[in-house]
């Protein structure tokens, strides 16, 4: 089957569907590529490039589309811009379109192409599940989006995010704080720490926390209860009171922070207004704010979608909604590698024969129209990313008080202990006792050298000690001289044996020895 | 020479084994304390031949010390660091067997004791050959289980805990009758035969049904009574020199064993009754449903990971040994630290098939044991590892030790190497480990599974590393 990736109309997309690294993958899948003339031109591939690595370069748009299987594209189908028609009426039956589709948000473009009977995957409908990361599209961009995030907040702030103690003076670090640690927030987070930020973070499900710790920032907690964890990892809509307890403690932030990055989304609902007027007007000269739902509506309340304003009182509002296409090498390769991952698992054979397999989770969920069919929404996933919240841990354990020892349960094995030394004594000979005492002290100071030994000498400790223990040879050794041939020929064996034991016990302990060296 | 001097060498004998212990608790001093076992052993032997005791047959002591000799440096130059717990486990079994017959040749030598006295000598030798015969049977088997030459798998008869205790009540019954017979003036070696026959049984039992991650446990534990058989002899034999090393060694392989099962979160008493892993019963159901999948990485990304690194931490399993990678390893971390790398090493306590196993593995392929560290010192250090490497481990980097308070290891301490950026676990396949318990750890987003035989891949990284 042939590939054909077209060039991205979008006014601004600068991100293209595949890139020479990729496209040696897809061969060996059997495909064979066609790359449109200039196709990646805005993220680095030059033409030459996609050439070399076997791709075939088609000027003529028309004829790219016409003459493909399969269009790898970045962003859902418009207006073509040159050719003056929708992009979708470029498609004829029996081809497969993969690309961002977003069919909640375009239910008219999804009837469309549903009457050009063929077959839509969405890549933002991928599950999450774990089995299907590796073609999740959109935490690849959103993990780019993030950290896009900290480069576009410290191209518009006046100062270091690191702080400094100079010659000329003393630098306080930057205070960033991530509204919502979902993969962008985590990207924005190891960014902006590893500039050198302090970095707080905020999320309403309580499960992330250790994430936003392991990537180095303080994880700030509402004195409140509710877990926000959703369906499928995202969060989910709060209650009025966690809302309320949420705000001011963002008002407070706002106060101290110098960067806010907002990331807050809640699936197929516009983005919850997070950074109000007044916590804006409350913020430092110079601050800057960016809103990485600007798209959804925005977490500000002043943000501009698309777009860079300046408030009153000098903070600085972005609202980029393109930051993934802002670094389009990256962005490019990324998302190539997603539709590489899940172009391979649509070839099972390797044979350049896509296959759409329905019982395939993955497959199934990007699958939108099949055969002009509408697919779209999937069943829910079974499986979360993230596990959801076991049912059974809310049930108020019953928890044992584990029963204390009472005195006497202490001390018995002392008192048995006693007892039977004493009843031991009441009988033994004086010659008993004396050895008696000689082993209980032995047992204890073996005890006490033992204690403190290093676990890397473990091996050679107890080599030595199994030497150490054939001191039974003086055993052997005294019953040798018996007249009686028998027994001196049994003491004789004892003796070789544990001579094995010495010499043997010993020379390994020293190979072993000389071994350990710094 | 008298007596009194024999006397003066055993003390002096008894200080340097003291010595010989405390010096091989630290590595400074391990060398040193070496010697002095060995110093010691030669005054305890020289003053024994010279004492009053030994009257005739010398050239058998001659004849026999330098057969045993032989045979004990010949096999101590050629073991393999991999074999050593099999080589430690069939020296247990040596000293066992040499209780029993010292036991034996003392009770046919006859003692001239009358009344108590010699109810309390019976006693002794009684005891002397029961734990001699368990260390012996005991050894032989846990050799055989290391050395694969049986199945590691615990065998669970039924009612093996009735079984024991009804061979302990017999063995008790029969040293009874033991004694009894001395009074009466009846044969004795009856009951002292059906009782060596007994602990044979008993200590072939007891090491059967004891699973193969517990292996470290046992040989301790052989360790230790051997080291009580000594003593057991000791008192038989009315000798202090025996008795106080007998107890030195019996309390330290004793205290070793409690060290082991404390790092596996295991009670001593389960240890020796048997069975882990099918005891427990709950083997967590929750983890048998589908965890995800892993994620495979081929040599040329394993070696830009560890080149790109700062801080490297290596922590070796019973699969380093199996595979003999430890050279290897060493090259790796050579190559690395050369590159200004900070390469560390993190030992579990219970890696590998005896206590140290790994350490004295590393410290063969001379890896600098300052870089080697225990658990303890390392676990904390995770969260600013950048590429954690895993070789053939498994239980000892399981998060459900954690996490699932289901799971057969749960409490165990666990490296917690996942909380690194990046894990690589070299694998031969997804197999479970001895536990038989499935591993998360495979499945989380930042572990890499590098499958293959842990020698054959590393040599393909050390390539590409240089």
């Amino acid at each position: 089957m042939k590939i054909g990736v077209p060039n991205e109309v979008h006014t601004g997309e600068k991100r293209v569907a595949t890139t020479p690294e990729v496209i040696k993958f897809l061969q060996k899948l059997g495909y064979t590529i066609a790359v449109e003339s200039g196709a990646g031109a805005k993220a680095n591939f030059s033409d030459e490039s996609y050439r070399q690595s076997g791709a075939e370069i088609i000027n003529n748009t028309k004829s790219l589309w016409e003459s493909s299987n399969i269009i790898l594209k970045v962003r859902a189908p418009e207006l073509h811009p040159d050719l003056n028609i929708d992009e979708s009426d470029l498609l004829k039956e029996g081809q497969t379109l993969i690309s961002f589709i977003w069919p909640a948000q375009n239910e008219s473009l999804i009837q469309k192409l549903a009457e050009k009977n063929i077959n839509v995957l969405a890549m933002d409908s991928i599950p999450r599940i774990s089995r299907a990361q590796k073609m999740d599209a959109l935490s690849s961009m959103a993990n780019i989006a993030g950290y896009r995030a900290v480069v576009e907040a410290s191209y518009h702030f006046g100062r270091f995010f690191t702080g400094q103690i100079t010659a000329a003076g003393k630098v306080p670090p930057a205070k960033v704080l991530v509204i919502g640690a979902g993969v962008a927030g985590l990207a924005a987070i190891a960014a902006a720490n590893s500039l050198g930020a302090i970095v707080r973070s905020f999320d309403t499900r309580p499960e992330v926390k250790e994430q936003v710790e392991s990537m180095g920032a303080n994880f700030l907690l509402l004195d409140f209860e509710e877990d926000g964890s959703g369906a499928g990892g995202y969060a989910k809509t709060m209650s009025d009171e966690f809302i309320a307890a949420e705000m001011s403690l963002f008002a407070e932030q706002a106060k101290d922070v110098d960067i806010i990055i907002t990331t807050a989304l809640i699936p197929g609902k516009p983005a919850p207004k997070l950074i109000t007027k007044d916590m804006v007007s409350s913020m430092k000269d110079g601050s800057v704010i960016v809103d990485l739902a600007a798209e959804q509506g925005g977490n500000c309340e002043l943000t501009l979608p698309h777009d860079v304003n300046v408030t009153d009182n000098g903070v600085t509002i972005i609202g980029y909604s393109d930051l993934p296409s802002r670094l389009p090498t990256q962005s490019s390769q990324l998302y190539g590698t997603n539709l590489r991952h899940l172009l391979t698992d649509m070839t099972p054979e390797k044979d350049g024969q896509m296959i759409i397999d329905m019982e395939d989770e993955a497959i199934r969920g990007a699958t939108v129209i099949k055969e002009g069919q509408i697919t779209w929404p999937p069943p829910p996933p079974k499986l979360s990313a993230t596990p959801a919240v076991k049912q059974a841990e809310s049930v108020p354990v019953v928890t044992e008080e584990p029963k204390k020892p009472t005195l006497l349960r202490q001390s018995l094995p002392l008192i048995i202990g006693g007892l039977i030394l004493y009843a031991l004594g009441s009988v033994a000979p004086s010659s008993f006792m004396t050895h008696f005492t000689v082993f209980v002290l032995s047992c204890f100071i073996g005890y006490m050298v033992i204690w403190n030994v290093t676990a890397s000498l473990h091996t050679p400790l107890m080599s030595v000690t199994n030497a150490v223990s054939s001191i039974i040879i003086i055993g052997a050794l005294v019953q040798i001289s018996s007249s009686d041939t028998l027994l001196a020929g049994l003491a004789a064996f004892g003796i070789l044996i544990t001579s094995i034991n010495i010499a043997g016990g010993f020379a390994v302990t020293k190979r072993m020895l000389d071994m350990f060296r710094r | 020479m008298s007596a009194e001097l024999v006397t003066v060498s055993y003390i002096g004998a008894i200080i340097l084994f003291i010595l010989t212990l405390g010096g091989l608790s630290h590595q400074e001093t391990a060398r040193k304390g070496n010697l002095y076992g060995m110093i010691g052993m030669t005054m305890a032997v020289l003053a024994t031949i010279f004492g009053p005791q030994v009257t005739s047959n010398t050239h058998l002591i001659v004849i026999a010390m330098l057969v045993g000799g032989s045979v004990g440096i010949t096999l101590a130059k050629k073991v393999e660091m991999t074999q050593m717990p099999e080589l430690v486990a069939i020296l247990h079994s040596l000293v066992g067997i040499a209780a029993v017959l010292v036991g034996y040749v003392n009770f046919m030598g006859g003692s001239g004791l009358t009344g108590i006295e010699k109810s309390i000598h019976e006693v002794e030798i009684y005891v002397g050959v029961l734990i001699g015969a368990i260390t012996f049977s005991g050894s032989v088997i846990a050799f055989c289980k290391l050395s694969g030459k049986i199945s590691g798998s615990p065998l669970m008869l039924p009612a093996r805990h009735w079984l024991n205790l009804g061979l302990l009540i017999s063995s008790i019954y029969f040293g009874y009758d033991f004694v009894h017979q001395g009074h009466v003036g009846g044969d004795q070696m009856i009951p002292l035969m059906i009782m060596t026959g007994i602990a044979l049984l008993f200590g072939i039992h007891m090491v059967m049904a004891i699973g193969g991650a517990d292996m470290p446990v046992v040989v301790s534990m052989l360790n230790s009574y051997s080291g009580w058989a000594a003593s057991a002899t000791g008192f038989m034999l009315s000798n202090d020199l025996l008795i106080v090393v007998g107890a030195l060694v019996g309390s330290s392989g004793a205290i070793l064993s409690f060290i082991m099962c404390r790092a596996m979160n295991r009670n001593f008493i389960s240890v020796i009754a048997g069975g882990f892993g099918t005891g427990t019963g709950a083997v967590a159901t929750g983890t048998v449903e589908d965890q995800g999948e892993v994620v495979s990485i081929e040599t040329h990304e394993v070696a830009s990971l560890l080149e790109n690194a700062k801080e490297i931490m290596i922590i070796p399993g019973y699969g380093m040994a199996v595979a003999q990678a430890q050279h290897t390893v060493n090259e790796i971390t050579k190559t690395l630290r050369d590159k200004k790398i900070n390469v560390r090493f993190g030992i579990h306590p219970v890696a590998g098939r005896m206590p140290g196993h790994m350490n004295v593995l590393l410290a063969e392929a001379k890896v600098p044991y300052d870089i080697v560290f225990e658990m303890d010192e390392i676990n904390d250090d995770f969260p600013t590892t950048d590429v954690s490497i895993i070789i053939g481990a498994n239980d000892i980097v399981n998060p459900s030790a954690q996490d699932d308070p289901n799971s057969p290891i749960a409490g165990m301490p666990v490296l917690e190497c996942w909380k690194g950026t990046t894990t690589i676990v070299l694998k031969r396949s997804m197999a479970t480990g001895y536990a038989g318990v499935q591993n998360p750890l495979f499945f989380k987003e930042n572990t890499r599974m590098y499958f293959g035989d842990a020698k054959e891949t590393l040599d393909a990284v050390l390539k590409e590393l240089q």
